[in-house]
């Protein structure tokens, strides 16, 4: 009895904390997940350090080489990990609630592709090579330039049409300059500097790129956790989410700047890693419920969890080859994604 | 007390002017059945008193904020949008957003009250997205009815519902007007109309050409100007009948 009971309290507990019954389990489980996930990041890598060798340099900072390993490689490694997923997974979520569409990805509004025309730039001119931080300071000036056009083509009051076709346009633009920058690239190296940046990864990045991007990353994240109220009454549809007190300019900007700031960073430190955002809300959503705000945090979760899976996977699967991140997330991410239309068009029947 | 004002309402649509000048004042305790032809500015009425619909002239609620327009009014749009698969419970709950006075008691008996007058208590647990296009109707005025506000703006709300929802949810509007909260519904259905409302406004090209108890809006020339057909009327013990008879035009 007494055993019951004080689960019960627990759970009161627990809710008063969350606010959300059924979907607990999947917050508590997902919550694991990442936190598994990130030690298994920070004890993976070449150097082939013990367990507990490697925590204990880790925490107390003891052991020259080992310290350096744990904090100056792994941990940052770990924590971008865990950032890009989160802020790539919740902007898909926020995406595909704005635009009520579950093909709908951050990418969409132009904001990974200008951001990477920024980094690419950054490569072209040498100033990534001058000073380590231009290519991340230029990937977010990429994403503001994308966001300003954005509101001037497609205003804070157009419809969901208008930013999609808006972000098309902002895309094929980007998409072409990046082209055009290989194009002229005087010498083969690069060009191949470029492509392989453009993959996307997490290897051999500093702490210094973690207080670059994560500022970014967490104000983007904290607009976007936000937007839960406004995202569910937007199920029934503009004017009748208008008429239920949200107001709809602010949520388009919040979705506007929140995915900016959000996937822009995570650009500008991982490169593009494709499919995170597209796949992981729709895997999460029927355990939500469907319900925006609830896909909200998992999909932040869950997102951070695939990142950091995907990057512990490029380390054991080819050690020695640097497999990039990028080009795991697309190898898993496509045949799910023709899995998610192959099972739309049955609905659609 | 007057629950919605318009005085000289216009929306245009390029210059052409599909509301013109409509001034329109609801009182509690009515049920205004908005009526006339495809085309005649049903919807952009009541979407431009609502400020969803960029307009000239005023509207008491169009002036509100979006926090305290959701506590005045709640609306119901024609189309008929689920984007997700929620829960029924969950979708009509979503009328509680706005509210003052949350927390889970309140609003789970809203939502209730909700389900149980559209007949839908069963439902509470199933997607919306799997029921039918009538049920899916019910489910979303039920999250009007939730929203509990003191005026209701339904726009065709029994469009596409089998007879018992029909007058199922004519009774609940009904209900709602006697309570003392005020109902504006664009309906094409004349008959279910006249018996339910308390006043029709029949709109023709964007203006208000009849106003007042439904026997007297619709008169013969009415219905021969504005429909273009003549309908028969007859007094019941179960009340008034109308019924469209034949197209004059």
């Amino acid at each position: 009895m007494t055993g019951w009971g004080r689960r019960n309290e627990w759970k009161i507990f627990l809710r008063k904390i969350f606010g959300l019954r059924p979907a607990m389990k999947v917050f508590i489980s997902l919550s694991l997940l990442v936190l598994a996930l990130f030690a298994a990041s920070l004890l993976t890598g070449p150097a082939g350090l013990g367990l507990g060798e490697s925590l204990a340099a880790l925490v107390t900072g003891k052991g020259e080489a080992l310290v350096l390993v744990m904090r100056e490689i792994r941990l940052p490694r770990a924590i971008l990990g865990a950032l890009v997923g989160a802020a790539l997974g919740l902007s898909g979520a926020a995406m595909q609630g704005y635009l009520r569409n579950p093909l709908a990805e951050p990418g969409i509004i132009g904001i990974s592709s200008s951001s990477s025309l920024g980094a690419v730039l950054a490569l072209q001119t040498g100033m990534a090579a001058a000073f380590p931080l231009a290519l991340p300071l230029s990937a977010l000036s990429g994403a503001a330039v994308a966001v300003l056009l954005i509101l001037t083509l497609a205003g804070p009051r157009g419809g969901a049409l208008a930013l999609i076709l808006a972000g098309i346009a902002i895309s094929a633009l980007a998409g072409a300059a990046t082209s055009l920058v290989l194009n002229l690239s005087p010498n083969p190296f690069a060009a191949m500097e470029i492509v392989f940046w453009m993959m996307g990864s997490l290897a051999d990045r500093s702490m210094q790129h973690v207080w670059l991007a994560a500022p970014f990353m967490l104000a983007g994240m904290a607009v976007l956790l936000r937007l839960g109220r406004g995202l569910d009454a937007l199920t029934l549809g503009a004017d009748a989410a208008a008429t239920m007190g949200v107001n709809l300019i602010r949520l388009r900007w919040g979705v506007i700047l929140g995915t900016a700031l959000a996937v822009g960073a995570s650009v500008a430190v991982a490169g593009a890693v494709g499919f995170v955002g597209l796949v992981v809300p729709h895997l999460l959503r029927p355990l939500v419920g469907a319900r925006p705000s609830r896909l909200l945090p998992a999909a932040m979760l869950g997102g951070a969890a695939m990142v950091l899976a995907a990057d512990v996977a490029v380390r054991l699967i080819a050690p020695d080859q640097d497999l990039k991140l990028g080009v795991l997330t697309a190898l898993i991410g496509a045949p799910f994604f023709l899995h998610l239309i192959w099972r739309l068009r049955g609905d659609e029947a | 007390m007057s629950l919605l004002q318009l005085t000289g309402l216009s929306v245009l649509r390029g210059q052409c002017p599909v509301v013109d000048r409509v001034s329109l004042t609801v009182e509690a305790g009515e049920f205004v059945g908005l009526i006339g032809p495809n085309g005649a500015g049903k919807t952009s009425l009541l979407r431009g008193a609502l400020g969803l619909l960029p307009h000239l002239g005023h509207s008491s609620l169009a002036v509100l904020p979006p926090l305290a327009r959701a506590r005045a009014a709640a609306f119901l749009p024609q189309g008929r949008e689920i984007a997700w698969p929620v829960s029924v419970a969950a979708l009509v709950a979503l009328g509680r957003g706005a509210q003052r006075t949350r927390g889970a008691v309140a609003d789970r008996a809203a939502v209730d009250l909700a389900l149980a007058r559209m007949g839908l208590s069963g439902f509470r647990d199933r997607p919306a997205t799997a029921l039918s296009g009538g049920e899916q109707a019910r489910v979303l005025i039920a999250r009007a009815l939730a929203q509990e506000t003191p005026l209701l703006l339904a726009d065709e709300p029994v469009a596409g519902l089998d007879p018992e929802a029909q007058l199922r949810t004519m009774e609940v509007f009904a209900g709602l007007a006697r309570e003392g909260r005020g109902v504006v519904a664009s309906i094409h259905d004349l008959g279910l109309a006249a018996r339910a409302c308390t006043r029709l406004v029949l709109l023709h090209r964007g203006q208000i050409v009849a106003d007042g108890a439904p026997r007297e809006v619709l008169s013969e020339a009415n219905l021969a100007e504005v429909f273009g057909v003549r309908g028969f009327h007859a007094e019941t013990p179960d009340g008034p009948v109308f019924q469209p008879m034949g197209v004059i035009r």
